[in-house]
Formats: structure tokens, C-alpha cells, sequence
């Protein structure tokens, strides 16, 4: 009995399986039918990518037209490959290669043979385009940038990689899609939705109509036009004043957290990662690990802050009660806070309250105040939490939630840190004393230095930096419009303006006085070092300048950061007083000091530690962004593509 | 390399029927994988599928010659290293497998990718033969059942995260099981949880319940009052109501859409046709078109057009119906069905339980690939990518079920040297 059970399994269900095949093959005609009008192909109705705007209406990132030549190997019939190579300027063996590489991913369907092609390129082969059976034209839409500024704030489009593909079912391979930048960040918005067709097809591959009256399709949602909160202008010119330095600059209006301005040097045309040369030149892009044109200072640069963090250290105090307004420090041009240890200082010296400690930027004057918050509660970890604490408030250590695809946190340290770096309980105000002048174990981003003086201009709160305005369609994220307030009071901020004002008229910044406009801003200047062939080599110091005006009302605070640039005053000072000077007064007066800026250069200092590094030419060496005309919004329709993979499990 | 005592006694029935499969399946995987308007392809082009499955075909020569080479005893003696192996092949592909498709059940060595699950079948098929050989094996008790189930679950526990439906293959050895003495409620209960799994798709739970309520209480009431037994009635209505209500849970809120639309389709249930239901159709479209005598040869406007998705590899099946027709498929079927019945034939009379028990997961094996696989391309199973052996492209694959097969060629071989 046992024996008979799976012979007579098997038995059944082979019989099962005949009488199918006979009622599909013998006795279902219907099928025979489909089979002659069978088939439903997929096509796909691209819609066209929004636009990019700035903060005033001006266009700034729009489309083109490109043409790729497409090829469905099997279909190659009788070609003259001596004219078709000549005409598109191919060697054969090219031709040989990327037919073969065709062939590999499918004979039957269309891959790109060449991609991109400018207009000129199409005509010409558009005329004989018909003698070459198995080649055909596809329109594709490719960003056409109406200015030669930006690229980091933009991004650039690229075709998905499989691992998106795989992640993301929206996307097929081939699809575009955007990469850094607004282009990523708003790429739902932008992208649109694209609509598919299912279309009836007979055996000779004519259309009949769509599948069953067009149930199963759906319309294509065109892309959103997106407002950016940069300033267009104010963009370019600190991309100009940038030229041959490393660094970078962020622009925020305080009231609102739109950033105006994000700057990073060294920087490149955004049209180079278009059209033919695009992978080559992405790649010269990737491969400069030392000026690095793709990586976004002002995002991702986490630098020591420096003098701008005595701004943080005195209102901590204030807000701890351990100072106030009159509290007095004596200054001998340095301060022993320690046996034998000893910070020197560059401020005139003599009794100094905090109104001159911050113009004259008193080292003395911070390190006592600083001491005597972490000293407050006679326990150091419970200070610095305290103080930790405060600085969260202000953004640091965090990534801030703004809308850009990158972002570093930089570093606030807590109690935990130092318990780590000094196992026992051998530390105490004194051992981490440098935090008080921004040269401790604090790193911070651009984005986060100019979020902080955005919170001074504010006197107490801000909104995340942003760099949206307005979504054609929608509304933006909630969180660009709430209100985060600190926990220093709002009135320990008027003493500390006050004294930043004073930075201009008699302090650090003397002299970069812009005429009618009354600034508030901190020098800095942050010691640095790197590990050249192994060996920690001192660089030259960088300059910091942080900055608001107007002192009531403020319209824009800014922070710059220029790398081995000496000290505060001499490039990010001047820097960060024209850039004031550009947003609010929209031109320039000090054209002498302008020139300075715009035609000074660090090469020389970078090609210093590294003499033998190649100089990337596309990195922006001068400005010229002519303006190029605004082209069509032209309708994009990709040919069809049949479905031809079976999802499995 | 000849061993003439191997040559003689090898059964070149199945032999004979075996390379018939392997070359219709390399011509069929040309048809399938060639345009219309190509002429000239070669069916030798190494760079083309065709060719690489005719190197496959050829690196099974020499395979054979040492599957047959080797002592028959080995595979007895090193059964239990040889499962271990293929375990441990399988643990590997969590840290070192390769995504092809959508599934990470792949090595890859450069160009050229292995399945082990393609070779595990054959391992665990030794190990099970070789569990129920050596002890003295009662599989009425209760800790033996336990045992030998385990032997079946560890690759499958392994095999499922990467390939949830060729798990189904060892669902198969429970009938070899059967055959060697495991209790026939085991079978039952699996043929009434099949029959409830559909059921429970088709007719609301809580209707289905109720039916299997009235049922259990008339088979009660009808059987004699010294037969009746409430508690097991109890228990079997309470596994009855679970069973009935977890598939419905799992089939609503585990499975994903896609997995539903497989069921879906076969219950003539609406679905997207962008997804599953365009291979169904297009696959039933292409068999259907063929008629009594197919399009001929190469003549295939369905599989010409490259309609049929995995057309070479699980679908393959597509074009002998376009192109070759019912008898084509008939003549198909008839082969397959001739080699299992011969392979169980042979199994028992086999004078070791080792190579009879081994001889029954072969045919198993071979049967459970071959009804799946066809059952789902003419649209009465699920989709399920499980291939048709000996015709389905792949080099995994091939070799899988040759070794599979040659070592119980080998084995039935050596019955005569045996004592």
C-alpha cells in the first residue's frame, strides 16, 4: 500500500497537467487570438523637471533638449560603418565596443550608444538617420543652468544605480535622478511623476490601442517649480570674493532661517557636469582630494571655531549668573591660569569688563568667565553639562535639520567626553580651559557659526536654516517654520551686541566700517593642523569672521571661513563686510577694497604643504557667467520600454 | 577512467531519456533567446546564453565520469559530511551571498555565480537515506519522527530567508517518509491543510469554520458512541478554526502584495497586470497559441517577441508549448513521467534500504520540479521560481540534478557487487 501512494501522486498529476495543457492549447481559442494581438508594452511619459528659482523670481536652473543615439542591436541591418563612424566621430573599434556591450545587456531592447549630443551633432546625423536601421534618436531632458554659480547648492541629475533602483520602486533603470544639493533634497518635487501607458500590441509590433480602454493607466504629474531663499546675487559675488581660496560662506536671514547665501571654495561651473564630458569631468571632480571642488565646506568643514565662540562663552555666563555687565577682569596681555601654564593675549590689557572683552577679544577675560561657569556648582562634570547644554540650544553638536542633502554635526563635548579623555578625575576647569576661546575640543560647521549669530541677531531664537521658499503646489516642512528659542534669557544678548558692534568701531575689525550700516560681528582666528606624510605639521592659522546687521532690525548674519587665511581681520573680515554691503545696499562703494579681495589669492600658501599637487582646471579660476538665454519648456516623451524582467518571489 | 562492470550494469533507459531532456532544453533555450531578425547567431556563441548553457551541457561529461568513478560506498560513508557541507554552503550565502534577481542565493566567482540550494537537494537526499539505513529506524516512534524531520528542516530553516518557494521542494520527502513507515496522518494532515489553505482563500473564515464545525460534529454523531471522542474532536475543530484563521491573517497582513496577486490570479481575482499577472497571461497566451502542433521550430511569435518573461529559465516550458504544440508538450511530459517511474522502479529493486531510500527522494525530487514548475506556467499553481530540470538555463541547476541522478545511476550500478 505504502508503495503505491507516490506513483499514484505522480499518476494524477500528470493527467492534471495534460488536461490543462489540452484546454489551453485544444480547446481555449481565445488564446490563439491574444497571440496575434498580444503583448503589452509599457511606455512611459516623463514629465519634465521643475525649475529652480531664487529668492527674487530669477531663473536659475531651467532644461535643454539633449539627444542620445540609441541602439537595439538586433535590428543593426547593412550599416556602413566606415560613414556612421566618421559622421559621429568614433574610431571603429569604439563603434565594435559599444555595439558588443549592447548586445550584452540585450539584443533586443534599446541602450544608449552615445549619449548627449548638442544640437549641431543631432541634425547632422538626423539626416541620414534612416539609413542606419537599429539606431534611433531619443529626446531626453538635461539641465540647462542659466548661471555659471552654485553647483553645490544645486546638485547635478545622474542616472539611478542599481541600488536605488532596487530600494525604490519608482525608479527603472536609465531614469534620472538627483544627486546633492537642492536636486536631492527636493528631487520628489522636482521629478514629478511619471505617467505609463499600457499599450495593446499585435504580433508585428503595431499599437492597437491602449489595454483594456486604458484601466491600468495613469497621467504624468509634472514637476514642481521649486523657490530656493538664496539670493542670487548675493551667491555669485561670494563665489567671486572666493576665488582662490578654500573656504566657505552662509548667508541666513535671521528672522526667517532662509539661507541667503551658501558658499564653498574652491567651487566649479555647474554646466560642466552636463552633456558628453560629464563622467569625465565628474571624475576630475571626485579625484582632487586636496582642493576638493565637491566637497561642501560650509556644510561639512567642521573647523575650530575660535574667537566667534567667546560670543557663546560670555552669554553662558551672563545666563549663569557666575558674570555680569560690570564684572571686571585685570589683563597682563596673557593669563596664568594654571602654574606654569600660560595663555597669551593680543588685547590692550588693564581692567576690561565685557563691553571691551569682546571688541578687544580678551583671552583673560573669557577664561575667567568660562572657569567660573564649569566652577559654579563645585563639581566640573556637572559645569560642563550645564554648559553643554546651553550650546545644544544653539544647534551645535547636531545636525541642524536643514533641508541639504549633507551635513556634519561638528562637536560639543560633555562630561562624558572629558571622563573618556581624563580616566579618573584629573581634570578640571583649567585642564579644558582653551573651550573658552573656541579652540578646545568645540568643532563646528559654517552652517552652525552663522545659525549662532543668527541667534544674536535674533536676541535668543531661531528657525533651521533652510534653503527652500516656496514648492509651486505645496507648502514646505513645518519644521522650517517653528520657532526655537534658547535658554539664555533674551535680555543678556543686548550687552553682548553692543559689545559686538564695537568690534567695528573701535575693536578687531576697525576700519572695515561700511558707511551707513551698523554691523555686529567677531573676529577669529583658529589654530590648525594636518599630518603631511605623517608627520602633525602646524598650518597656517584660519580666518574667521562671523557678522549681523543691521544692529536693530537685522537683515542678514553671515559667517565666513576662509582656510590658512591668517588671521580674522585680513580675508574673512573684509569678505564678510562686502557681502554685508552687496545684500543691503546692493552695490559696492570700497571698490578699492573690493579689488583686493576679488584678485587676492592663497594659492600660494596651499601649494605650500602640498608643492606637487596638480592644479585642477575646473575649479573656478575666474567668474564669467554669461548669462545664457532661457530656452522652451520643450516636451519630453521617452520612447516606450517593454517590461522584460519577471519579478520573481 | 572506464570501470566496464559501471558500464554494463548502468540503466541506459534513464541515460537515454536524460540527454534527450538536456538537449531539447539547450534547443529551446536557443529558440527562446533568439529574434526573429537574427540569422546568423551561432548556437555555439559563448557570449550568448545558448552557448553558455551548450559549455554547461558539455562540462557535464566529465562531471558524470567521476560521479560514476567513484566507490558506491562512498556516498554512504560520507553522506552525513557531504549534508554537513551543503549546510554550511548554505550559512555562508548570509555573509557572503550574492542579490541576483532579487535573491541572495548565490557565490560569486567573477563572471560565473553558484546556487548551492541547486546542490543541497542532493545532500539532503543522501543524508535522509542514510538516517533511515543505518539504525535500526522505527519511524513510528515518536523521537525518530522528531529526528528525521530535523534533518529536513535545517536546510530549509536555511534555504527560506534567500528562496521562500524552493522550500516547497522538500515537502516531497514527506512521501518518501511515508514509504518507509511514517505514520500516514502525517500525510493526511498535510493533503487536509492544502485543501484548507485553499479553502480558506476562497471562503471566509469564519464560514469555513462553521462548515468544518458541521463536519466534525456529523462524522462525531455518525461514528459509534464507544468510538466517540470529544477531546480529540475539540482539539482537531480548535486546530481546524486556527489553521483557517492564521491563513488569513497571513495571507492579509504578512504576505505582500505581489505574493497575494500569485493566489489572486489562480482565483481569477483581478490584478495588476504590470506585476505577476503579465507573466500568467503572457505565459498562458504563448502555450495556448501553439495548438495541436505548435508554430514549428524557431517559429514562435510569442517567444520571438520576448514576451514571456524568463523565458530560458523557469518558463522555458513556454516555448515547447508555442512552438512544438500539445504533442510537443505530451512528448515532454511522457519523458519526465517515463524517468520518474523508471527511477522508482529501479529504487525498489534495490537490495539497500540506503540506495532504495535515496532512489525514492530522487524521483521525488525530480517529480515535485517538474509538476510545480509546469503547474505554474500553465497558470494552475502559484509563481514560483523553481526550474524545470534537465531543460531550465543554469549551470547550478544542470549539475544539481545530474549529480542527483548519476550517483543513483551509479549506485543501482553496484547492486550486483553487493551483498
Amino acid at each position: 500500500m505504502r508503495k503505491v501512494l507516490l506513483p499514484t501522486i505522480i499518476f494524477i498529476s500528470t493527467i492534471l497537467l495534460v488536461l490543462r495543457l489540452f484546454y489551453l492549447q485544444v480547446i481555449d481559442d481565445t488564446l490563439k487570438l491574444k497571440s496575434d494581438n498580444n503583448a503589452i508594452k509599457i511606455s512611459y511619459d516623463y514629465p519634465e523637471r521643475g525649475y529652480i528659482y531664487d529668492r527674487n523670481g530669477k531663473l536659475l536652473v531651467a532644461n535643454q533638449p539633449s539627444y542620445d543615439i540609441m541602439v537595439i542591436p538586433k535590428d543593426i541591418k547593412d550599416l556602413d560603418t566606415t560613414e556612421f563612424c566618421s559622421l559621429l566621430k568614433i574610431t571603429k573599434e569604439d563603434f565594435l565596443k559599444k555595439v558588443a556591450k549592447a548586445k550584452v545587456y540585450s539584443p533586443r531592447l534599446p541602450s544608449v550608444f552615445l549619449s548627449q549630443l548638442n544640437k549641431k551633432e543631432y541634425a547632422a546625423f538626423q539626416e541620414v538617420e534612416r539609413n542606419f536601421t537599429g539606431f534611433y534618436i531619443q529626446k531626453r531632458a538635461l539641465r540647462d543652468y542659466q548661471v555659471a554659480f552654485g553647483a553645490n547648492v544645486f546638485g547635478f541629475i545622474t542616472q539611478v544605480n542599481d541600488k536605488i533602483i532596487q530600494k525604490n520602486k519608482y525608479y527603472n533603470s536609465g531614469d534620472l535622478i538627483g544627486r546633492q544639493g537642492v536636486e536631492e533634497s527636493y528631487e520628489d518635487f522636482l521629478r514629478g511623476i511619471k505617467g505609463v501607458k499600457y499599450i495593446q500590441k499585435d504580433k508585428y509590433n503595431r499599437d492597437i490601442g491602449s489595454y483594456k480602454e486604458g484601466r491600468f493607466d495613469t497621467i504624468a504629474v509634472q514637476g514642481s517649480d521649486i523657490t530656493l531663499s538664496i539670493d542670487a546675487e548675493l551667491q555669485k559675488y561670494g563665489e567671486e570674493l572666493m576665488i582662490n581660496k578654500r573656504g566657505g560662506i552662509v548667508a541666513i536671514e535671521p528672522k526667517t532661517g532662509e539661507i541667503l547665501a551658501l558658499v564653498t571654495a574652491p567651487s566649479y561651473d555647474p554646466a560642466i557636469l552636463v552633456g558628453r564630458q560629464r563622467s569625465k569631468n565628474y571624475t576630475t571632480l571626485y579625484k582632487d582630494s586636496i582642493a576638493k571642488p565637491l566637497y561642501d565646506r560650509g556644510l561639512l568643514a567642521e573647523y575650530t571655531p575660535g574667537s566667534p565662540f567667546k560670543i557663546l562663552t560670555g552669554l553662558v555666563a551672563l545666563q549663569e549668573g557666575v558674570i555680569d555687565e560690570n564684572f571686571s577682569v585685570n589683563c597682563h596681555h596673557g593669563f596664568s591660569y594654571a602654574p606654569g601654564r600660560f595663555m597669551k593675549c593680543h588685547c590692550h590689557g588693564g581692567t576690561l569688563q565685557l563691553h571691551r572683552g569682546i571688541y578687544e577679544s580678551c583671552n583673560t577675560f573669557f577664561s575667567t568667565s568660562y572657569m567660573r561657569t564649569i566652577d559654579k556648582y563645585g563639581n566640573p562634570p556637572k559645569g560642563v553639562d550645564v554648559w553643554s547644554n546651553h550650546l545644544k540650544s544653539f544647534g551645535l553638536g547636531q545636525f541642524m535639520g536643514y533641508d541639504l542633502p549633507t551635513g556634519k554635526k561638528g562637536n560639543l563635548p560633555t562630561s562624558k567626553t572629558y571622563k573618556k579623555m581624563y580616566p579618573g578625575w584629573g581634570w578640571s576647569s583649567k585642564t579644558i580651559v582653551s573651550n573658552a576661546i573656541g579652540q578646545g575640543e568645540v568643532l563646528m560647521t559654517p552652517i552652525q557659526l552663522a545659525n549662532m549669530i543668527a541667534i544674536v541677531a535674533n536676541r535668543g531664537y531661531y528657525y533651521t536654516p533652510h534653503i527652500i521658499k516656496k514648492i509651486k503646489g505645496h507648502k514646505i516642512d513645518k519644521k522650517f517654520t517653528t520657532k526655537h528659542v534658547t535658554t539664555v534669557n533674551k535680555k543678556y544678548f543686548e550687552p553682548m551686541i553692543n559689545g559686538l558692534f564695537d568690534v567695528y568701531n573701535m575693536g578687531t575689525a576697525h576700519g572695515l566700517n561700511v558707511e551707513g550700516i551698523e554691523i555686529c560681528g567677531k573676529t577669529g582666528t583658529a589654530e590648525n593642523f594636518a599630518k603631511i606624510n605623517g608627520k602633525r605639521v602646524k598650518l597656517q592659522d584660519h580666518s574667521i569672521f562671523v557678522a549681523f546687521a543691521p544692529k536693530d532690525n537685522p537683515k542678514i548674519a553671515i559667517a565666513v571661513f576662509v582656510e590658512n587665511g591668517y588671521w580674522g581681520a585680513r580675508w574673512a573680515g573684509p569678505i564678510t563686510s562686502l557681502m554685508i554691503e552687496k545684500y543691503i545696499k546692493r552695490k559696492i562703494t570700497r571698490t578699492d577694497l573690493e579689488k583686493r579681495m576679488l584678485e587676492g589669492s592663497l594659492q600660494g600658501e596651499y601649494n605650500k604643504y602640498y608643492p606637487n599637487a596638480i592644479v585642477d582646471t575646473l575649479i573656478k579660476s575666474k567668474i564669467d557667467g554669461p548669462v545664457k538665454p532661457i530656452v522652451a519648456k520643450p516636451i519630453i516623451v521617452k520612447p516606450e520600454v517593454k517590461i522584460d524582467t519577471a519579478k520573481r518571489n | 577512467m572506464k570501470n566496464q562492470s559501471v558500464t554494463n550494469n548502468l540503466d541506459w533507459i534513464s541515460i537515454v531519456i536524460y540527454f534527450t531532456l538536456v538537449i531539447m532544453g539547450w534547443l529551446n533555450i536557443y529558440s527562446s533567446s533568439l529574434s526573429s531578425i537574427e540569422e546568423e547567431a551561432s548556437i555555439f556563441d559563448f557570449t550568448q546564453i545558448y552557448g553558455k548553457q551548450f559549455m554547461f551541457i558539455i562540462l557535464t561529461i566529465p562531471l558524470i565520469f567521476v560521479v560514476l568513478s567513484v566507490d558506491g560506498k562512498f556516498y554512504e560513508k560520507f553522506s552525513s559530511v557531504i549534508y554537513v557541507i551543503g549546510l554550511f554552503s548554505l550559512a555562508g550565502l548570509f555573509v557572503f551571498g550574492k542579490t541576483i534577481k532579487g535573491q541572495a542565493n548565490w557565490y560569486s566567482f567573477g563572471a560565473f555565480g553558484i546556487q548551492p540550494s541547486e546542490f543541497v537537494k542532493a545532500a539532503t537526499a543522501l543524508a535522509l537515506a542514510k538516517y533511515l539505513s543505518d539504525v535500526q529506524v522505527n519511524l513510528k516512534d515518536l523521537n525518530r519522527q522528531i529526528q528525521v524531520l530535523g534533518i529536513l528542516f535545517l536546510p530549509i530553516l536555511l534555504i527560506v530567508p534567500h528562496d521562500p518557494g524552493s522550500a516547497l521542494i522538500y515537502s516531497v520527502f514527506i512521501l518518501v517518509l511515508y514509504r518507509e513507515g511514517l505514520p500516514s496522518w502525517y500525510v493526511w494532515t498535510g493533503f487536509i491543510a492544502l485543501i484548507l489553505f485553499v479553502l480558506a482563500l476562497v471562503i471566509k473564515p469564519i464560514v469555513l469554520t462553521g462548515i468544518a464545525l458541521a463536519v466534525i460534529l456529523f462524522i462525531y454523531y455518525r461514528s459509534r458512541i464507544i468510538n466517540r471522542n470529544w477531546i480529540l474532536s475539540t482539539m482537531v475543530f480548535v486546530m481546524v478554526g486556527g489553521f483557517v484563521f492564521s491563513v488569513d491573517y497571513v495571507f492579509n497582513n504578512v504576505f505582500k502584495q505581489h505574493h497575494r496577486d500569485r493566489f489572486n490570479i489562480l482565483l481569477g481575482k483581478e490584478v495588476d497586470m504590470k506585476g505577476i499577472g503579465y507573466n500568467t497571461n503572457q505565459s498562458e497566451i504563448a502555450i495556448g497559441s501553439g495548438g495541436w502542433f505548435g508554430k514549428g521550430y524557431l517559429e514562435g511569435t510569442q517567444t520571438k517577441g520576448g514576451f514571456v518573461p524568463e523565458q530560458h529559465t523557469d518558463y522555458i516550458f513556454t516555448t515547447v508549448g508555442e512552438e512544438w504544440g500539445f504533442l510537443g508538450c505530451l512528448f515532454v511530459i511522457g519523458l519526465f513521467l517515463c524517468l520518474i517511474i523508471r527511477i522508482i522502479y529501479l529504487a525498489e529493486r534495490q537490495k539497500t534500504k540506503f540506495s532504495r531510500v535515496y532512489g525514492y527522494c530522487v524521483a521525488g525530487i525530480l517529480f515535485i520540479h517538474f509538476f510545480v514548475n509546469i503547474a505554474m506556467v500553465a497558470g494552475i499553481f502559484p509563481t514560483i521560481g523553481v526550474p524545470l530540470p534537465f531543460f531550465s538555463y543554469g549551470g547550478s541547476g544542470l549539475w544539481g540534478f545530474t549529480i542527483l541522478l548519476f550517483i543513483f545511476l551509479k549506485m543501482d550500478a553496484n547492486k550486483v557487487n553487493e551483498w
